[in-house]
């Protein structure tokens, strides 16, 4: 599938420029001012990619891309409702990112989430069954597209409130550093969020306070259809932490390389310093914001331009490169991802939905504090089950103090 | 027993609770080093340290928003507001997240964390500092929402919601802060969601909560005076909330008042009115009768405050009213 594009090859030894930090450039112009890493004294970026680890995210990377091309043709034919929002084109950020958490990582992000559910290697069949709004869905059929939570795996998904969960990310930063663990926290949103009081209240604190959290600020250059230019007096969204005086720096969210070398210095300062960092990821959404949107606001020459950077094309040139992966066995891991899809949908679509019962479920726990004469005939308290479903997903021990 | 104030059983609760589990924290404006905005934590920095007793900036979302986190991964956060008013500021986390991602997750989360602060009137503070917003959390399935109106009640309750696993919303009022009352010694904890009667009497029900609880205790010694028994039942809990006693002294009384500091639409009190109606409807000698605020904002003047806040004088005339 991938070709060595003149682009992609250009775009490698472009001289890196910074933008200043009042310039009101445009999307276009901003692609072009990706600094690549600058590293500091004690950057050390990420373990170089073996063979196995860059196979593993090409595959993870098409999943996601497959997976949403697909659920955007069933969306079509009527068998996901509601909003659908695709991560294509940002899949590098999600997948680069998950490659560094450890087990006990938390992170959470908003409702373009798909992607983050599958980086974090979640299986993908309760997903998409979830999409299909199916009994079987990783939420019971009860959150759709933008509520997908897998929280064994750290993984507390998708919030439909733009902005909202940057604070809860703070929190679960507050958590880790009363328990004296060494977890660390990712909290992704959009340029659209960044505006939002939630994102100024929760950089304040986490570096008032050194909560281990990494923001994520994944720029793909707009909200609904409203262009950076138009929404923030600050372009280079990244200078923002300067307000706060956290680290910040932007990063090329479509070369996965390059989004683990500066991840991996962002855990490091967040596991070993217990620091936040603030990083903009600059990347692109292919699609429309939603189903419903056709993307006027934008030419067919700039979604063309950007996606001549596409990241799985770039991870398999990669590949192609260090001769970890030949162009018959790429087209090979891309025919297993989409018979691996065909059976997501397959599943779903024999799966049950959802009993009448469920919309009682899972409102309330059950809990000893309660007096339950009052309750017993309330549905939603009658049917709330013991919560010995939700998993401990926190080490036992709890340091008492914190200095 | 021992005899406190509000205040102090309040802050023995918190104390009592940090010190049976290390993952109980507290976290609000003013919280620590000043020792409380309205001295309800006074003490807690010096014992428990920086990190459990977090003096916050001011920044209401942020503060509700850590709580919301640090329980989603297993502590038992309790964030202060420093008056309910500013809870507004805090809603998309109460409303949106606390109330929301248990279900939306299919079961996966638990947010075990209480908001607490004082609600309600205080002494000529105007319109944006003078709210009783109980409707607005009690609106929202997946909260629990409590108004104590004793210090037994406030003590054995926040304990209650601090050891619960669902999201709390405890909302305190800043005048019952110095009323004294009885407080058991011994480790208690009063059931979420039980109403207790207060005061038993045959001629009228009485339905009141928190301060205007207070107000009708009043009230019904007044009318006792005049040969008027009243049955006097605080819910404690707005939600869930335990309607089988309030149904049965209706039954036995066959007249309800209900009393409530807060806007008459849309509100707590017109929720009950309509339980009522609906399940004793055959009980009923007179339609049930409702006091509440004027449906107008807080004025300033202390005068006009007198005649906003339903004082018990309001409440015995109401009372005769439904009996007459
Ligand atoms: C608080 C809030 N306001 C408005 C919306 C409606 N809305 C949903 S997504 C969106 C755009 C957000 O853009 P951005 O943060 O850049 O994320 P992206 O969609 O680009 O991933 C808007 C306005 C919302 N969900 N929540
Ligand atoms: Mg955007």
């Amino acid at each position: 599938m991938p070709k060595k594009s003149a682009a992609l090859k250009s775009r490698a030894s472009a001289p890196a420029k910074s933008a200043p930090p009042a310039a009101k450039a445009s999307t276009a112009a901003r692609s072009e001012v990706v600094k690549p890493l600058a590293p500091g004294k004690t950057s050390k970026g990420a373990p170089p990619l073996d063979r196995a680890e860059a196979r593993r995210l090409y595959r993870q990377m098409l999943l996601i891309r497959r997976f949403e091309e697909r659920a955007q043709q069933i969306y079509v034919e009527g068998k996901i409702g509601g909003f659908l929002h695709l991560y294509i084109g940002q899949e590098a950020i999600a997948c680069g990112i998950m490659s560094l958490l450890h087990k006990d990582d938390y992170f959470i992000g908003a409702y373009r989430d798909h992607g983050y559910s599958l980086a974090r290697g979640a299986d993908p069949k309760p997903l998409m069954a979830e999409l299909m709004g199916r009994a079987t869905g990783i939420s019971r059929g009860k959150g759709g597209s933008m509520h997908f939570y897998d929280i064994p795996n750290g993984n507390f998904g998708g919030d439909g409130i733009v902005g909202g969960h940057i604070v809860v990310a703070a929190g679960m930063g507050y958590a880790i550093r009363l328990r004296g663990s060494e977890q660390c926290v990712v909290c992704f949103f959009g340029d659209g969020a960044i505006n939002e009081g939630a994102f100024h209240e929760a950089l304040n604190v986490s570096s008032l306070w050194d909560l281990p959290v990494v923001f994520v600020v994944e720029n793909n250059m707009y909200g609904m259809g409203t262009s950076v230019e138009r929404a923030s007096a600050v372009t280079a969204l990244h200078e923002r932490g300067a307000a706060y005086n956290m680290v910040h720096l932007p990063c090329d969210g479509m070369d996965i390389v390059k989004v683990r070398d500066t991840f991996a210095d962002a855990f490091a300062r967040a596991r070993k310093e217990k620091k936040p960092t603030f990083v903009e990821v600059i990347t692109y959404r292919y699609r429309g914001h939603s189903m419903s949107d056709p993307g006027k606001y934008r030419s067919k020459e700039e979604v063309e331009k950007w996606q001549e950077k596409d990241p799985i094309a770039r991870l398999g040139m990669f590949l192609l490169d260090h001769k970890f992966a030949t162009g018959k066995e790429l087209e090979a891991i891309d025919k297993d991802v989409m018979v691996e899809v065909d059976d997501c949908i397959k599943f779903s679509e024999e799966s049950p939905w959802p009993p009448a019962e469920y919309m009682y479920e899972d409102i309330y726990v059950k809990t000893p504090t309660l007096n339950w004469r009052a309750v017993e005939k309330d549905p939603a308290w009658e049917r709330s089950l013991p919560d010995d479903r939700v998993p401990v997903i926190y080490p036992p021990h709890v340091s008492q103090g914190v200095k | 027993m021992a005899i406190l104030t509000m205040r102090e059983a309040l802050n023995q609760a918190m104390r009592e609770e940090m010190k049976r589990d290390p993952n109980v924290f507290l976290l609000g404006e003013e919280v620590g080093h000043y020792q409380g905005a309205y001295k309800i934590t006074s003490g807690l920095v010096q014992e428990f340290g920086d990190w459990r007793v977090r003096d916050t900036p001011i920044a209401e979302e942020m503060i509700a928003g850590v709580a919301v986190g640090a329980a989603w991964v297993g502590m038992r956060p309790i964030a202060e507001m420093m008056t309910f008013n500013f809870s507004l500021l805090a809603l998309d986390m109460m409303v949106n997240h606390a109330a929301k991602y248990r279900y939306m997750s299919g079961g996966q989360i638990r947010c075990p964390m209480v908001m607490r602060g004082p609600s309600g009137a205080a002494a000529q503070v105007a319109a944006q500092h003078s709210q009783s917003l109980e409707s607005y959390f009690a609106h929202v399935p997946g909260l629990i929402v409590i108004m104590p109106s004793t210090p037994k009640d406030a003590k054995g309750l926040l304990k209650a919601a601090i050891r619960d696993d669902n999201p709390v919303v405890f909302m305190e009022n800043e005048v019952l802060y110095n009323i004294k009352g009885e407080v058991p010694d011994e480790d208690y904890v009063i059931p979420i969601g039980l109403s207790e009667v207060k005061r038993t009497g045959h001629h009228v029900t009485i339905v009141a909560w928190s301060r205007m609880c207070y107000h009708s205790l009043l009230a019904a010694e007044m009318l006792a005076k005049e040969g008027i028994e009243c049955e006097v039942v605080d819910p404690r809990t707005i939600r869930p909330l335990d309607e089988a006693p309030i149904f049965d002294s209706v039954r036995k009384t066959n007249h309800c008042v209900i009393v409530e500091e807060a806007w008459p639409q849309a509100s707590v009190g017109a929720y009950i009115s309509d339980r009522v109606q609906r399940e004793c409807f055959d009980d009923l000698d007179a339609p049930v009768f409702r006091v509440n605020a004027p449906d107008v904002p807080m004025p300033y003047s202390k005068v006009l405050e007198k005649l906003y806040v339903p004082q018990p004088e309001k409440i015995v005339e109401a009372v005769k009213q439904v009996l007459a």
